[in-house]
């Protein structure tokens, strides 16, 4: 796979263009924001994603997926980016779907992932504990009892926690917090007693959720990886999960550097178009350069992937060095040439600011990645 | 050519390489190499038509196409081949194809190919820097041939070259853009003084030129008269994609990666890590940096052969990489400190002086080849299209 779209790709991406063009424009995702909608995305697109095979991606035929990699992924992440689409492919996809993917035993795959396909099943994966992406910074504590588990704890920032069916936990069986031995993944229903759910809403306008876990009892058959191995399972979601995230947000900072470009073509003061201050074109010019080279690393990063490379974790800390520095740079000269009305709600260039923000922060920030990139690099 | 063929080539060109490349040179293209070894290395490299592995046989090049060009470049590459890259093989070769009559054709590019004439390109004046279309230079046409008059600046091996490409005027009365001439003279001539300027670096490669009155055969302009400015702006898009295109830069010229060098001057603590982590942090980002412009340049390559719509991404590149190869010598200044102050003497190491060096010495490149200003300016007009 090279840096340039397939033909096969190309086509996927005119298709998820019109397809979200049609049926997604941004201000659906508004509409929900306001409403406070009750899923905060809608079940018939994302069920309308998994007809057209969207959603199985990345999942073998056996359980309905179209076996394919983050080359298509990408495509249609990208497609979701541009137009803040909050369907929940980080959730249900690449988190909690490549957790049971990547760790679970066959049975456990064959139950769950066909409805992830179709669109029937919302997962999620509950990880963290505290603000700054920190992997193994796990506190709760999942104690053996005969052939099952009980779970005690608390997590935040659970992607659509509210509406998922089965939240995959990360919990401690051993060690203490931030060590990477000793963690351990649990397939815990949502309805499982003792475990409450309380939504939250994030500034982007999608749903979080804060967990409390108190004695919630696991089968042992619903371990995913090894036990006190689950790190080796969680790195590798993480890193998939990050290079799709890093995908949707080149989606989003090329919208908003299109939006920003012809703001500059448009917009008239001192009776000319403002895209005629030098003070601005540099700048512009200058994100220009920034976005291609970061598309150029994300592409690297899931191609990387689908080739199964041996630098994964490498081109992944690159890509989302790259964007976690670039998003915010492009977000904050997007609201800044927009002049006051870029500070307005009514004006959407803010709503992709903030989206951009949260994935900026999510699943490690430029300097987390710039630091694990050296680290793999030897330095 | 089918897959299976260009492997075939890539095998051949790989046991052509074994053959002729000894160990010594496998370093990348540097001042220090041995002289003798070299000179046989140029010497195999013309006679295959490797140093213009794309131009027709019947110009003194390879007759290959791109793919397998682009086969031998990558080969070449990945054993640090050195490069005989000149004015002349870079810039003046490509003008020629595009807009050169078939006796120029005839007449220099198989000169060029050989190695045989060393080329300078006269460009930039004292009043025309950035605003390289108000040049004073004046061509004067007499009979058969143009008197030049006037001076150049900047201009690199003046005192070594034999001809120049220069950009003069021929119709000072016309709007700037459209007087303008691209002609080739000799310039071991009288009419001609050139003198070498010392730069920051200690180096005298850039100099003065002085034209009183040198000449020019009226059958070695290139293209049609007072349509140079077209021919220099094409030229100077070839200047600025084998500088964005060369990978590494001045790095690849050096005996310590930047890498390297940071780790030895500020050391690894006990779990191998930098013990400084601000400099820890400048290095990644200085590693990301080099892997956007390798992979952007690859895949403006790729769009290129794939016929996508692709991105004039030579001023992209241009400037993106005059930032990068400074900002590598300001973390190597960083990592040496105190020794990296060193203009010589025995109390610092010959790569600490070397070092020091580049950092004076690419101060130029955001600079020369168009500033950073004016890249900025092209991307933000050409590329973006914003109107001014």
């Amino acid at each position: 796979m090279g840096l340039i779209l397939t033909e096969d790709q190309l086509i996927l991406r005119d298709m998820a263009k019109s397809f979200f063009d049609e049926k997604s424009p941004v201000e659906r995702m508004r509409a929900l924001r306001d409403s406070r909608d009750a899923v905060g995305f809608s079940r018939d697109l994302w069920k309308e994603m998994g007809e057209l095979g969207w959603i199985g991606i990345l999942f073998p035929e056996s359980v309905g997926g179209a076996d394919m990699g983050y080359g298509e992924l990408g495509v249609v992440l990208g497609e979701c980016g541009r137009v803040l689409a909050p369907e929940p492919f980080m959730s249900t996809v690449l988190l909690g779907g490549n957790a049971i993917l990547l760790g679970g035993n066959e049975p456990l795959q064959k139950e769950l992932l066909p409805d992830v396909c179709s669109g029937n099943r919302i997962l999620s994966l509950a990880f963290q504990e505290r603000g700054r992406f920190a992997p193994y910074a796990i506190e709760t504590k999942a104690k053996r009892d005969g052939d099952h588990y009980t779970i005690t704890g608390r997590k935040s920032f659970v992607l659509d926690g509210h509406v998922a069916d089965q939240i995959v936990v990360a919990a401690r069986t051993a060690g203490s917090s931030g060590e990477r031995e000793g963690l351990s993944l649990f397939v815990v229903e949502a309805d499982a007693p003792g475990l409450t759910i309380h939504r939250d809403d994030l500034v982007d306008g999608r749903n979080g959720a804060h967990l409390v876990l108190e004695n919630v009892a696991v089968d042992g058959a619903r371990v995913l990886g090894t036990v006190d191995a689950g790190a080796d399972v969680l790195d590798a979601v993480f890193n998939r999960a990050t290079v799709g995230l890093c995908a949707e947000m080149v989606g989003s900072f090329e919208e908003a550097f299109e939006r920003t470009l012809e703001y500059l073509k448009t917009r008239e003061q001192f009776g000319v178009k403002i895209g005629t201050f030098q003070a601005l074109r540099h700048r512009i010019a200058n994100l220009f350069a920034e976005m291609e080279f970061t598309r150029s690393i994300v592409r690297d990063a899931q191609t990387a992937i689908d080739e199964g490379r041996n630098d994964i974790a490498e081109a992944t800390s690159a890509a989302k060095a790259r964007c976690s520095e670039v998003a915010p740079l492009i977000a904050g000269e997007a609201v800044q040439m927009h002049g006051g009305i870029g500070m307005t709600d009514e004006e959407e260039i803010g709503l992709f600011f903030k989206r951009l923000k949260a994935a900026e922060l999510s699943l490690g920030d430029a300097i987390f990645h710039r630091n694990r990139f050296a680290h793999l690099r030897g330095y | 050519m089918s897959t299976a063929n260009l492997e075939e080539f890539r095998q051949e060109i790989r046991t052509w390489i074994d053959e002729n490349l000894p160990s010594e040179l496998r370093v990348g293209t540097r001042k220090d190499l041995p002289k003798k070894l070299l000179s046989q290395w140029n010497k195999a490299l013309i006679s295959r038509g490797l140093v213009a592995p794309e131009w027709d046989t019947e110009y003194g090049g390879g007759g290959l196409d791109r793919k397998q060009a682009g086969v031998v470049k990558e080969e070449l590459n990945a054993v640090r081949a050195p490069k005989l890259r000149t004015f002349g093989v870079a810039m003046l070769g490509p003008t020629l194809l595009e807009f050169g009559t078939e006796e120029q054709k005839r007449e220099f590019l198989p000169q060029i190919a050989r190695n045989e004439v060393t080329w300078c390109q006269g460009y930039s004046e004292p009043g025309a820097g950035s605003d390289l279309a108000s040049l004073q230079t004046r061509a004067v046409r007499e009979g058969d041939e143009y008197i030049v008059t006037g001076q150049k600046i900047w201009t690199t091996g003046a005192d070594k070259a034999d001809w120049i490409f220069c950009l003069v005027r021929t119709d000072p009365d016309a709007p700037k853009h459209e007087g303008i001439s691209f002609l080739l003279f000799p310039m071991k001539q009288e009419g001609v003084k050139v003198s070498p300027l010392n730069l920051i670096d200690g180096s005298a490669d850039f100099s003065q030129v002085f034209f009183d009155g040198a000449r020019a055969k009226a059958s070695h302009l290139v293209g049609p008269l007072n349509g140079g400015w077209t021919i220099a702006k094409r030229l100077l898009q070839h200047e600025r994609t084998q500088d964005g295109g060369s990978e590494g830069g001045i790095t690849g010229a050096m005996k310590d990666t930047i890498f390297d060098l940071v780790k030895r001057e500020v050391g690894l603590d006990a779990s191998g890590t930098l013990q400084d982590p601000t400099i820890r942090e400048r290095l990644a980002q200085q590693e990301l940096e080099q892997l956007g412009l390798r992979l952007t340049m690859r895949r403006a390559g790729e769009e290129m052969r794939a016929s996508q719509t692709g991105r004039d991404i030579a001023s992209l590149g241009k400037y993106r990489w005059a930032n990068m190869v400074k900002d590598e010598q300001d973390i190597a200044m960083m990592a040496m400190g105190a020794q990296g102050l060193g203009w010589s003497g025995d109390g610092f190491g010959a790569d600490q002086l070397e070092r020091t060096r580049a950092w004076l010495t690419t101060r130029a490149d955001s600079i020369w080849g168009g500033t950073n200003e004016v890249q900025l300016n092209v991307i933000a007009k050409r590329v973006l299209k914003i109107p001014e």
